[in-house]
C-alpha cells in the first residue's frame, strides 16, 4: 500500500462514518414524532404544552434541524452523546458504565470463536473419517438461534449439571455461558470461510510443488496452507464484528447481563431514540475502525499487497 | 442439476421438512386440531400423545402454537428476502452497469448500511416503523440490501468484462440490448442463489426480533415469542424451549442446505 | 557425479472414479527414463500424459487409482508405496518442475524459504549451511544477485525467473530424475528456449534423468533422447527422437507431425496467387512502406492502413507509433510476446478503442468506434472460445443476433442463413439448438468464427484465435480460415505469439516488442533475413530446430 492509498482508505472510512452519522440522525432524531413528544405528550403526565416546550428547549429540540445536526455532530466528536429521554442521564456516562461488561463478553466470545473455527478447520483437514461430520458443524451452528443456545446452556449447565451457579456467580463464572453462547454464531461463518479458503489454497499448484518436495501433511498444512488461508478469514473476522454487537444484544437479554445490549433493548422498548442513535453511531465507528485495521494488517500478512516497488 | 443431487438422503430429508413447513404455513389445520390461542387442558403439561410438545404456562398446546407460527416465520422471511433482493439487486445493477459517480455514491450508501450492525439496523427501522410482523420483516430485509447490492454489482462488472459482451457489441447490439440480453441473464443466477441462502438467515433474524418482543404482538403464535414466553420456566419445563427451538433449527438447516446446493450449481 | 537409477514404467493403468462411473485414464503405458537422458511424453489434452506424470511422482488426484503395472526406480516399485514412503522419495529421488511458475511458489514465502524447504525436510543441515546451499543453487540456475533474490517474494520476479527458482528447488536434493510437466507453456517464446536450454544443460552436468511432458512434438524433437507419443490414454509410439519424427509408424504420430506448424511446411494450402501478386508489389518497398510516396504507385489502395498508431492507458504506453498497410485479400500478422501491444493494436483496428494519437484507416476512412456500420465491415475473433460465447444462448440465437441487429436478412431467412454459416465452418446445422457448454473448444471457436463471418465483413481480426486449441484442432481451424479467405475474399489481421503459425499463414507481418513495431515487411523476407535482433531471437526460439537441421537424436 502506498502512502496515497493509505490516506485514501482512511479518508473513505471517515466519509462513511460521517454518512452513517447523518443517516442515523435523519432516521432517528429528525424524522417522525420525536422522542420527547413520544415520551412527554402522553395525557397521563398532564404536562402543559408550555412545559413540553420547555423540555424541548432543554434538549435543544426547538432549534432548526440543521443547527441540531451540527450541535449533535459536535457533541459526538467531543464524546458528548446527549441525554437519554427516558432517564435524563447523560448517554456518555451510561455508555461508560455499560461498555466494560459488553467488551469483556465480546472479546472473550470472539477469542472463543476463533478457537472453534481453527479447531474445525484443522479437524476437517486432518481427520479423514470425521471430515463429513466436522464439515457439517458450521452449517448446524449457523442455523441455531442464539437466544435458544443461551437458554439451553442455562438449562443444561446451570440447572441440570449445576456447574455454573445461577445466582451469586463470580464475574468470571457469569461470563462463561454468555461468551459460549455468543461465540457460536460468530464461529460458524468464520469456520465456513476458513474451511473454504483452505480448500482453495490446497488446490493451488504450489501445494503440489510442496508435496513434490516430500513435505508431510502437517508441514503442508501449517507451513504452507494456513497462512495463505488466513487472509480471507481475516477479512470476514472484521465484518463479523457487526454480528458480535447484534449477538451481544441478544445474549445480554437472555442472561440478564447489564451492558450495551441491555441498554439498546431498553432504548427500543421506550423509543429512547437518542440512546439508540448513540449506540448505532458508536457501533458503526468501531466497525469502520476495525475494518480499517484489518485492511492495514493485510500488507503485513501478504507480501503481494505490500508497497509495490516503482516499476 | 443432475438427478444424483436429488437422490442424496440429506437433500431428500431437507426437501421433506421444507415441504411440510410450507404446508403448515398454508393449512395449519392439517397438522393439528388444537387451538393455538386458548388453553384447553392444564398448564405446563409435559409432552404426551395428546400434546406432542406439551402445553405452555397458560395451558395452550405448544405443538399447535409452533405449527401456527410457521406462517408468521415463512411469510416474514419471504417478505424480508424480497425486500433485500429487489432493492439490493436494483441498486447493484445500476451501480455496476452505470459506473462513475453514481456507482461511487451507491457503494458508499452500501458501506454505510454495512457499517451498522444488522440487529441495530433492524431495531432502528423498527423504532421508525413500529412493531409488528410486516415491519419486522421489512427491517430484516433492509439489513440484507447491502449484501445483495454488492453481489449484483460485482456480478455485473465481472460479466461485463467477458469477451462475449464485447462480441455482442461487435454483433451490432445496442447498450440496452447488451445489458438485457447478455449481462443480466448471466449475472442473476448467483443473486438468486443468495436469496435462497438469505431465506434461512431471515427466519433466524425474525425469531430474534420476536424473542426480543418486537415482532408480532403477544398472543400471536410466533417462534421467537414462544421461546421468550418459556424463559421463566426453563428450570422446570425443558420442552417449552427445546422443542420449538428444534423446529426452528430443522427448518433453517433445511433451507440452508438446499440453498447451498442451489448456490453450488449457480457457480 | 552421483550414481542415479533409471525410472522404468511398465504397463501402467490408472482409473478415475467419477460421478459418471470409472474412467480409464491411461492404459498399458510403458516408458523409461535413464540418468542424464530426456524422455518426452507428447500428447494433446486428454491424452493421459499428465496422469502418467502425476503417477510417477505419487501425486495422483484422490479419486485416481493405479490398477495395473509397475513403476520401478532402481529396486523400489513406486506403484506400491504408501503415503509415508512417498514422502521420503519425493525430493531426494524425484523432483518436479511444474507447469505454471506463476502459481507454483508459495506467495507468502520468500524465494529462499521455498528453495530451502526440501533441504529442511530431508537433511540435517544447519540454517547457515542451507542458506549457502540455496544461494549456490540459485547461482547455478542463472539467477542474478542470488543474495538479494533469496529475500524476495515470488511476485517480485518474472515468470522465467520463477521457473529458474523452481528448477533450483527441484534440484536441491540431487534427485535421480525430475518430472518437467509442460515447464514452459506459461512462458513467452524467447524465455521458453532459455528454460529448456537450462534443463538440457543441467541434466548433462548433473546426470539427472528428465521426464518431459509436452504437447509440442517440435520441443520433444529438440530436447528428447526418446519420445513417447500418447493419445486417448494409450501409448501410440515409442522410440528415439529421430525415428519417431522422421519415420513415424503410427497414423496419429503422422497426423501430429503434419499438424505441428513448426515441423511442417504444407499443412495449409500455399498462399494464393492473388496474395502473391500483392506480395510482389509490396516487396518492392518492404523496408519502410509507410514512408513511400503514395501517388507514385499504381497499386490498389490498401483496405486497412494503420498510421503512427499510439495507444496510452494513463501513464502506460501500450503501443507506440505503429504503422502498416494491409491489402485486400491478404493476411497481415502481428507477432509479439505478452505485453508487446499486439492485442491493443488489434482491438483498435476492430474499433473497440480509439487511438491516443495516429489513425487507423479502413478503405481510406478513419475508423470510428461509435459507428455501427464499422462493425459490419470489421469483426474480431477472440482467443478464448470459452468466454467469447454467451453461455445462456444457443448457437442459433448467437448467430442470429447480428443478423437481426444489422437487419441483414428478413425474419424468415434467418434460420436458413444460420444453417448456411454453420455449414461454412464445417459444423452440422443442428448445432444451432445447442448451448456452448455442449461444444468442444474447437467447435466453439468455429461458432465464434461463424458469428464474425455471418455479417459478411471485409476484415477479420483474429486475436490469438487458435492458441488455446490443441495442435490438431488448431491446424483444422487454420485450414478452415485459409479456405474461407479464398472463398469469400476476406482480409485477415492475425495476432499471434506463434511464429511458426504466422509463417504458414501470413503474407505480411509486423513484429512487436514492448509497444514498438521492431520489424515490418513481407513474411518470407522477415523470416529469411530479419533486420532486428529481436526478430532474430524470436525465430531462433521456434522449436523444431533439430528436426529442420536433420540433427535429431538417433540413440547413437
Amino acid at each position: 500500500m502506498t502512502a496515497r492509498q493509505l490516506w485514501l482508505r482512511i479518508g473513505q472510512a471517515l466519509l462513511v462514518l460521517l454518512a452513517t452519522y447523518t443517516l442515523a440522525f435523519i432516521l432517528l432524531s429528525a424524522l417522525p414524532s420525536d422522542a420527547i413528544m413520544a415520551r412527554y405528550a402522553s395525557p397521563d403526565l398532564g404536562l402543559s404544552s408550555d412545559e413540553i416546550n420547555a423540555i424541548r428547549a432543554e434538549y435543544g429540540a426547538d432549534k432548526p434541524l440543521i443547527v441540531q445536526y451540527f450541535t449533535s455532530l459536535f457533541g459526538f466528536l467531543t464524546g458528548n452523546f446527549g441525554y437519554s429521554v427516558q432517564t435524563g442521564a447523560s448517554i456518555a456516562s451510561m455508555v461508560a458504565e455499560a461498555l466494560p461488561g459488553t467488551l469483556a463478553l465480546a472479546i472473550s466470545a470472539f477469542v472463543l470463536a476463533c478457537i472453534w473455527a481453527l479447531l474445525i478447520a484443522v479437524a476437517a483437514s486432518f481427520s479423514r473419517g470425521l471430515r463429513g461430520f466436522v464439515l457439517g458443524l458450521p452449517s448446524l451452528m449457523v442455523s441455531l438461534p442464539s437466544f435458544w443456545i443461551g437458554i439451553i446452556l442455562i438449562q443444561l449447565v446451570s440447572f441440570k449439571l449445576g456447574w455454573v451457579p445461577v445466582i451469586g456467580a463470580s464475574p468470571v463464572q457469569s461470563l462463561i455461558l454468555p461468551a459460549l453462547t455468543l461465540s457460536i454464531p460468530i464461529a460458524a461463518p468464520l469456520a465456513q470461510v476458513l474451511v473454504r479458503s483452505i480448500e482453495d489454497v490446497e488446490r493451488q499448484p504450489f501445494i503440489s510443488v510442496v508435496k513434490a518436495r516430500g513435505a508431510s501433511r502437517s508441514r503442508i498444512f501449517f507451513g504452507n496452507v494456513l497462512r495463505n488461508a488466513i487472509l480471507p478469514a481475516l477479512t470476514i473476522a472484521g465484518v463479523l464484528f457487526g454480528e458480535l454487537v447484534g449477538g451481544a444484544v441478544v445474549t445480554e437479554a437472555v442472561f440478564g447481563r447489564a451492558g450495551i445490549g441491555q441498554m439498546t433493548v431498553n432504548a427500543v422498548a421506550n423509543r429512547d431514540t437518542p440512546v439508540l442513535m448513540a449506540v448505532v453511531v458508536i457501533a458503526a465507528t468501531l466497525y469502520v475502525l476495525i475494518n480499517l485495521l484489518v485492511d492495514l494488517l493485510h500488507p503485513v500478512l501478504d507480501p503481494r499487497v505490500r508497497r509495490k516497488e516503482r516499476a | 442439476m443432475n438427478t444424483a443431487t436429488f437422490k442424496k438422503p440429506s437433500v431428500i430429508l431437507a426437501s421433506i421438512i421444507l415441504i411440510l413447513a410450507v404446508l403448515a404455513a398454508l393449512v395449519p389445520g392439517l397438522f393439528t386440531s388444537h387451538n393455538p390461542l386458548s388453553g384447553t387442558s392444564g398448564a405446563l403439561l409435559s409432552p404426551s400423545l395428546e400434546h406432542w410438545f406439551g402445553t405452555d404456562s397458560v395451558g395452550r398446546d405448544l405443538y399447535s402454537r409452533v405449527i401456527y407460527g410457521t406462517r408468521q416465520s415463512l411469510l416474514g422471511a419471504l417478505v424480508a428476502v424480497l425486500v433485500g433482493l429487489v432493492v439490493g439487486t436494483i441498486l447493484g445493477l445500476i451501480a455496476g452497469a452505470q459506473g462513475g459517480w453514481l456507482d461511487a455514491l451507491l457503494m458508499r450508501i452500501v458501506d454505510v448500511l454495512l457499517s451498522i450492525p444488522s440487529l441495530l439496523l433492524s431495531l432502528s427501522v423498527i423504532i421508525l416503523l413500529g412493531y409488528g410482523t410486516v415491519n419486522a420483516a421489512i427491517a430484516v430485509g433492509i439489513t440484507s440490501v447491502a449484501t445483495f447490492a454488492r453481489l449484483a454489482r460485482s456480478q455485473v462488472i465481472s460479466v461485463s468484462s467477458l469477451d462475449f459482451v464485447e462480441a455482442a457489441y461487435g454483433s451490432g447490439a445496442s447498450r440496452f440490448q447488451v445489458l438485457t440480453r447478455h449481462i443480466l441473464p448471466n449475472s442473476l443466477t448467483p443473486v438468486i442463489a443468495l436469496a435462497a441462502v438469505q431465506f434461512g438467515s431471515a427466519i433466524l433474524q425474525l425469531s430474534v426480533l420476536g424473542f426480543l418482543g418486537y415482532g408480532a404482538p403477544a398472543p400471536t403464535p410466533e417462534w421467537g415469542l414462544i421461546i421468550a414466553d418459556a424463559r421463566d420456566y426453563i428450570a422446570t419445563s425443558w420442552w417449552l424451549t427445546v422443542l420449538p427451538g428444534a423446529v426452528i433449527i430443522a427448518v433453517v438447516m433445511s433451507a440452508n442446505h438446499l440453498s447451498h446446493i442451489v448456490q453450488k450449481k449457480a457457480r | 557425479m552421483s550414481i542415479h537409477d533409471s525410472l522404468v514404467i511398465s504397463d501402467l493403468a490408472v482409473t478415475y472414479s467419477t460421478s459418471r462411473g470409472v474412467v480409464q485414464a491411461v492404459q498399458n503405458v510403458s516408458l523409461s527414463v535413464a540418468p542424464g537422458q530426456i524422455t518426452a511424453v507428447v500428447g494433446e489434452s486428454g491424452s493421459g500424459k499428465s496422469t502418467t506424470a502425476q503417477a510417477a511422482i505419487g501425486l495422483l488426484a484422490d479419486n485416481a487409482q493405479i490398477t495395473a503395472g509397475t513403476m520401478h526406480l532402481g529396486e523400489i516399485d513406486l506403484a506400491r508405496l504408501t503415503d509415508k514412503q512417498w514422502q521420503r522419495i519425493r525430493g531426494p529421488r524425484i523432483g518436479l518442475i511444474p507447469q505454471d511458475p506463476n502459481n507454483s511458489l508459495n506467495p507468502v514465502k520468500t524465494i529462499g524459504a521455498s528453495v530451502s524447504e526440501g533441504l529442511e525436510i530431508h537433511t540435517s543441515l544447519s540454517t547457515e549451511a542451507r542458506k549457502a546451499r540455496v544461494i549456490e543453487l540459485l547461482e547455478m540456475v542463472g539467477i542474478d544477485n542470488p543474495e538479494h533474490r533469496y529475500r524476495q517474494y515470488p511476485h517480485e520476479l518474472s515468470g522465467g525467473m520463477k521457473q529458474r527458482v523452481l528448477i533450483a528447488a527441484a534440484l536441491a536434493l540431487e534427485p535421480d530424475f525430475i518430472i518437467a510437466d509442460e515447464p514452459t507453456s506459461a512462458l513467452d517464446v524467447t524465455v521458453q528456449k532459455t528454460i529448456l536450454d537450462l534443463i538440457d544443460e543441467l541434466r548433462h552436468s548433473r546426470n539427472i534423468g528428465v521426464l518431459l511432458i509436452t504437447h509440442d512434438l517440435a520441443v520433444a524433437g529438440d530436447r528428447a533422447d526418446r519420445i513417447v507419443v500418447m493419445h486417448d490414454g494409450q501409448v501410440k509410439e515409442t522410440g528415439y527422437a529421430a525415428s519417431v519424427l522422421s519415420d513415424p509408424q503410427d497414423s496419429y504420430t503422422r497426423q501430429l507431425l503434419a499438424d505441428a506448424p513448426s515441423l511442417s511446411v504444407a499443412s495449409v494450402p500455399q498462399r494464393r496467387s492473388v496474395a502473391g501478386s500483392v506480395r510482389a508489389q509490396q516487396s518492392a518497398h518492404a523496408v519502410a512502406p509507410w514512408q513511400r510516396d503514395v501517388s507514385a504507385q499504381a497499386e490498389p489502395a490498401p483496405l486497412l492502413s494503420v498510421r503512427n498508431f499510439t495507444q496510452k492507458f494513463g501513464d502506460f504506453t501500450a503501443a507506440e507509433n505503429i504503422s502498416f498497410d494491409v491489402q485486400r485479400g491478404t493476411t497481415h500478422a502481428i507477432v509479439g510476446e505478452s505485453g508487446s501491444g499486439k492485442t491493443t493494436t488489434g482491438r483498435a483496428i476492430a474499433g473497440f478503442s480509439s487511438p491516443t494519437t495516429g489513425e487507423i484507416l479502413f478503405e481510406g476512412k478513419r475508423i470510428d468506434p461509435k459507428s455501427k456500420q464499422l462493425r459490419k465491415h470489421v469483426q474480431l475473433v477472440y482467443q478464448n472460445p470459452y468466454s467469447s460465447l454467451n453461455p445462456k444462448m444457443t448457437v442459433g440465437v448467437t448467430l442470429a443476433e447480428p443478423l437481426k441487429n444489422f437487419k441483414l436478412v428478413g425474419k424468415s431467412q434467418i434460420k436458413e442463413r444460420v444453417a448456411r454459416y454453420l455449414e461454412l465452418v464445417s459444423l452440422d446445422p443442428e448445432f444451432a439448438s445447442r448451448r456452448p457448454a455442449e461444444l468442444s473448444g474447437g467447435q466453439r471457436q468455429r461458432v465464434a468464427i461463424a458469428r464474425a463471418l455471418i455479417v459478411e465483413p471485409e476484415l477479420v481480426v483474429f486475436d490469438e484465435a487458435v492458441s488455446a486449441l490443441d495442435v490438431t484442432v488448431q491446424s483444422q481451424i487454420l485450414r478452415l480460415l485459409a479456405r474461407l479467405q479464398e472463398e469469400l475474399t476476406l482480409t485477415y489481421v492475425f495476432i499471434s505469439h506463434d511464429l511458426a503459425v504466422v509463417r504458414q499463414i501470413s503474407d505480411t507481418v509486423s513484429v512487436m516488442s514492448a509497444g514498438q513495431q521492431v520489424e515490418y515487411g513481407e513474411t518470407e523476407r522477415v523470416f529469411s533475413s530479419p533486420t532486428s535482433t529481436f526478430t532474430r531471437s524470436l525465430i531462433d526460439a521456434i522449436p523444431g530446430q533439430r528436426f529442420r537441421d536433420g540433427s535429431l537424436n538417433m540413440g547413437l
